[in-house]
């Protein structure tokens, strides 16, 4: 065992008492306060966008107006959606849990660049404000996707948010170009590519496409604001533009934007399901290509956004083609999870519940998407409630399942306490019940034609509708006993041993929470990162 | 901060150590790391520019007529001049590299002087062409008031005309202050054949920045 | 990096500027030439303009004696930058033609800045 048990006439303070008092937080460059940082920045943000979901169900609940007008109900369902995405869901995993786990996963003390990866809070910190800023100002209507030539055209403080999401996107890159290079360069000595734990690999990935798209969306942002301001034409179909065009830029973007969301993701689930197996993970080397071709396929695919905005017939079935290809990787991942439960000694804490929730609704989440990536289908089900269903089914019983597998698998490493199991055992079904009951029934809806941003709609829908709004008490509910009992764990004294489930991988040779810097000595590496085998000579 | 004395002297000097972090193993992996983060930074300007050169294609296909003959406003004269002036900054900035690299304070010194002396000139030109584009009114979007056109629409190849050398100008004057600070710590004596990550750095931005004109100058300049 | 004497990057920094600057001049002589059609001028400007990119990244930017790692990088957002350009000229050059019999161009369209 590297380091001490406990924070008590230890050789090293843990991370978190090393230092005390506002500015050693603020000033830090240690990856672990800045991911804790990160961390309760975009819960706030998690609970800000849920505040507008919880708005935009409530409203839905009766076909006319129930609470608000039909122009705050298009803010709501904008900042809903550009704040879960871009303040949330982008940087939830990698730059809070990943930002914690990764040296210590590598073995490293640090990522490669302590400066940038601070740096990179603070922008994110510039463009939360902003983001706040433009809702009290004048807010935004135009969804988030920013469509010209309304986005290009409408008063509002369109130009404020955007500029706020091109000063997000900085953060993002700057968070995969600091992960790309620590992996590169810091993994610890007999740690090659393949001995390294498959939540790096899916961090590579998930790094691979911020830097390489996140540009893209900066440069249509700096055009939409030009536009807005200057009018110079592009999208602007009656001075020649193309109002297309811009949903090629920003798709170019967007799209890849979904796997940054899904791959830190199923990188958790790959770490959790074999420590909660206590079995090695099946097919290690297709989970971690898997995660590389996802990426790759990617960025070949964004056209499947446009089937019916202009677009022509020969590219829509090009990226119709392309898009079912990206399903394979997405498959392989799936079936090697199955794999490694099968015969595996299954215990069921928290984390492992919610990875297995994951399963569940990943699959329906990815399988729903093979009906969008149809062209004719296509045409029926765009911009109707599948779609709405089928996003939340990935981004929410995918990314966010996972999130909550990682924060509670993690969360005795990075705070030194265990939470109440019981209760969030309780809180998973919450969870997962009330996930379902929100989202499932969307595609019913979506599929008999209830088109999605809708202020009002037909008397038919409203069962299903006030279904979905009910569903979401549940799932808040659920959230905020998530909160209660993870704040309510760090009001004990720390409790939490170096390795609470077993896990083989190097954060559980650190102490719990881990000194600042993070390992005793440097450690080397002789087993595999899943290798659940008996140890030579152990009893 | 490396021994300030600025002596020539490979790697003795206590304190030639200091500028490596604590996570690092050693200088070669701290070097190694830095450039790759530098190479992922420049893919970022590259894809962002990147974006601004698919738009103006596409809009080239579509009004081919409008941006031949708004090209013919720009002058290739001034162009050529800020492409040569360019890749001679390019070149003294790569001989600033080398000289950091073999320990030669004083000529480090001057090329980067050098370089910052041909980017300013770059920028006079542009400050030239600019005013020029105010006084005939070729200016972006709204603001085209230039009169007399046969073809119409040539507002929007000002529209990229200054979007894309705007942006360029901008990074070139980024470029101008980073530069300046670099001279700065190389006057300190803070680089030497062990240390020497930063200009190394800088060098590589600056070579970034050359290349998107070299792609430019083509484009909006000279293609008929 | 390799190591090498000061006047041994001179000598090789100066060749690499030589050659820049005469392809500089090729540029703009062969911008002049009639091919017939345009887009011919397009691609020998472009061409030319990566000859010159490349020689700028391999010798000044030391990516031909680097780590490959470097290079691959860069190698791969070009790639990425021309996927993006070539599916989205697939779209726009493969539209169908729309001419509705009754366009009017919308009222109030400033007329000097009419698209063609």
């Amino acid at each position: 065992m590297n380091g001490p048990t406990s924070e008590h006439g230890a050789a090293h303070l843990s991370y978190l008492r090393e230092k005390r008092g506002l500015k050693s937080w603020l000033l830090t460059l240690d990856h672990k306060r800045i991911g804790v940082m990160y961390l309760w920045s975009v819960l706030i943000a998690f609970a800000l966008g849920g505040f507008f979901a919880m708005v935009v169900r409530l409203e839905l609940l009766t076909p006319q107006k129930t609470l608000i007008d039909a122009d705050t109900y298009n803010q709501a369902f904008t900042l809903h959606g550009a704040i879960m995405i871009f303040l949330f869901i982008i940087p939830a995993i990698p730059a809070s849990l990943g930002n914690f786990v990764l040296p210590l996963l590598i073995g490293a003390k640090d990522v490669a660049f302590p400066r940038l990866n601070l740096a990179s809070y603070y922008v994110w910190v510039t463009g939360a404000v902003l983001a706040l800023v433009s809702m009290v100002t004048g807010g935004v209507d135009t969804g988030w996707t920013f469509y010209t030539p309304y986005s290009s055209t409408t008063g509002g403080s369109v130009s404020l948010i955007v500029l706020a999401a091109f000063i997000l996107g900085f953060s993002s890159i700057f968070t995969g170009i600091n992960f790309i290079a620590t992996i590169h360069k810091l993994r610890a000595p007999g740690m090659g590519w393949y001995e390294m734990p498959l939540f790096c690999w899916g961090a590579y990935a998930t790094s691979v496409i911020q830097v390489l798209a996140t540009p893209v969306l900066g440069i249509t942002l700096l055009l939409l604001i030009m536009e807005r301001v200057f009018q110079i034409g592009i999208f602007d179909a009656s001075l020649g533009g193309d109002p297309v065009l811009f949903q090629h830029f920003f798709w170019f973007y967007s799209h890849p934007a979904v796997y940054i969301m899904i791959l830190p993701g199923m990188a958790i689930i790959s770490e959790v399901i074999p420590v909660f197996s206590r079995k090695t993970i099946f097919g290690y080397k297709a989970i971690a290509y898997s995660s590389l071709a996802i990426a790759f396929v990617g960025f070949l695919v964004w056209g499947h956004h446009m089937f019916v905005s202009g677009q022509s017939e020969l590219a829509s079935a090009i990226f119709s083609f392309l898009t079912f290809l990206v399903a394979i990787p997405s498959g392989i991942k799936v079936f090697n999870w199955l794999a490694t439960m099968y015969k595996g000694s299954i215990s069921l804490e928290a984390p492992m519940l919610y990875a297995i929730s994951f399963l569940l609704l990943f699959a329906i989440g990815g399988l729903t998407g093979m009906f969008l990536a149809t062209l004719a289908v296509d045409v029926h089900l765009h911009d109707t409630y599948f779609v709405v269903a089928h996003f939340h089914y990935v981004m929410m019983g995918g990314t966010t399942i996972a999130f909550l597998a990682g924060l509670h698998y993690w969360w005795p490493k990075m705070f030194g306490r265990m939470y109440s199991e019981k209760l969030a055992r309780w809180a998973a079904a919450l969870v997962f019940v009330g996930f379902n009951l929100t989202f499932l029934a969307m595609f019913v809806m979506g599929s008999r034609g209830m088109p999605r941003r809708y202020y009002n709609y037909l008397e038919e829908f409203q069962p299903l509708h006030a279904l979905a709004t009910f569903g979401s008490w549940i799932l808040g509910l659920g959230l905020v006993l998530i909160l209660g009992y993870l704040l309510g764990s760090l009001r004990k004294k720390p409790d939490a041993p170096p390795n609470p489930w077993g896990g083989k991988t190097l954060e559980w040779t650190a102490a719990s929470p881990p000194i600042t810097h993070n390992f005793e000595q440097v450690p080397v590496v002789t087993r595999g990162p899943y290798d659940y085998r008996p140890v030579e000579g152990a009893p | 901060m490396t021994d300030s004395a600025g002596t020539a002297h490979a790697g003795h000097g206590h304190g030639s150590k200091d500028f490596l972090q604590h996570h690092f193993a050693d200088p070669g992996q701290q070097f190694a790391a830095s450039k790759l983060g530098m190479w992922l930074f420049l893919v970022t300007e590259l894809l962002l520019f990147g974006g601004l050169f698919v738009g103006y294609g596409i809009m080239h296909t579509r009004h081919p007529e409008a941006f031949q003959a708004a090209h013919v406003h720009l002058d290739r004269v001034l162009g050529m001049v800020n492409t040569v002036v360019l890749l001679l900054s390019s070149f003294t900035m790569a001989m600033a590299v080398a000289c950091a690299q073999t320990n030669r304070r004083k000529l480090l010194v001057i090329f980067l002087a050098i370089t910052l002396l041909f980017a300013g000139v770059f920028m006079c030109v542009k400050y030239f062409e600019y005013a020029h584009k105010f006084h005939e009114g070729l200016l972006p979007g709204k603001y085209y008031s230039h009169a007399g056109d046969t073809v119409p629409g040539q507002f929007m190849f000002f529209s990229f005309y200054f979007m894309m050398t705007g942006l360029h100008g901008i990074h070139v004057l980024a470029g101008m202050v980073v530069i300046a600070w670099i001279l700065r710590r190389a006057l300190r004596g803070d680089f030497s054949d062990r240390y020497y990550t930063p200009v190394d750095l800088t060098g590589l931005y600056w070579h970034l920045v050359d290349i998107i004109w070299i792609f430019l100058f083509p484009l909006l300049y000279l293609v008929s | 990096m390799i190591e090498r004497s000061l006047s041994s990057w001179t000598r090789h920094y100066i060749i690499i500027l030589a050659a820049l600057l005469v392809l500089t001049v090729v540029t703009v002589v062969v911008a002049g030439i009639n091919f017939g059609a345009p887009s011919i001028n397009v691609i020998v400007a472009l061409t030319i303009a990566a000859t010159k990119g490349t020689l700028v990244a391999l010798y000044f930017m030391h990516l031909r004696h680097d780590h490959p790692i470097n290079a691959i990088v860069f190698a791969t957002g070009l790639a990425i930058l021309a996927l993006f350009l070539i599916f989205c000229l697939i779209d726009v050059e493969t539209r169908a033609p729309i001419e509705p019999a009754n366009f009017k161009p919308p009222a109030g369209a400033a007329p000097q800045r009419t698209a063609p």
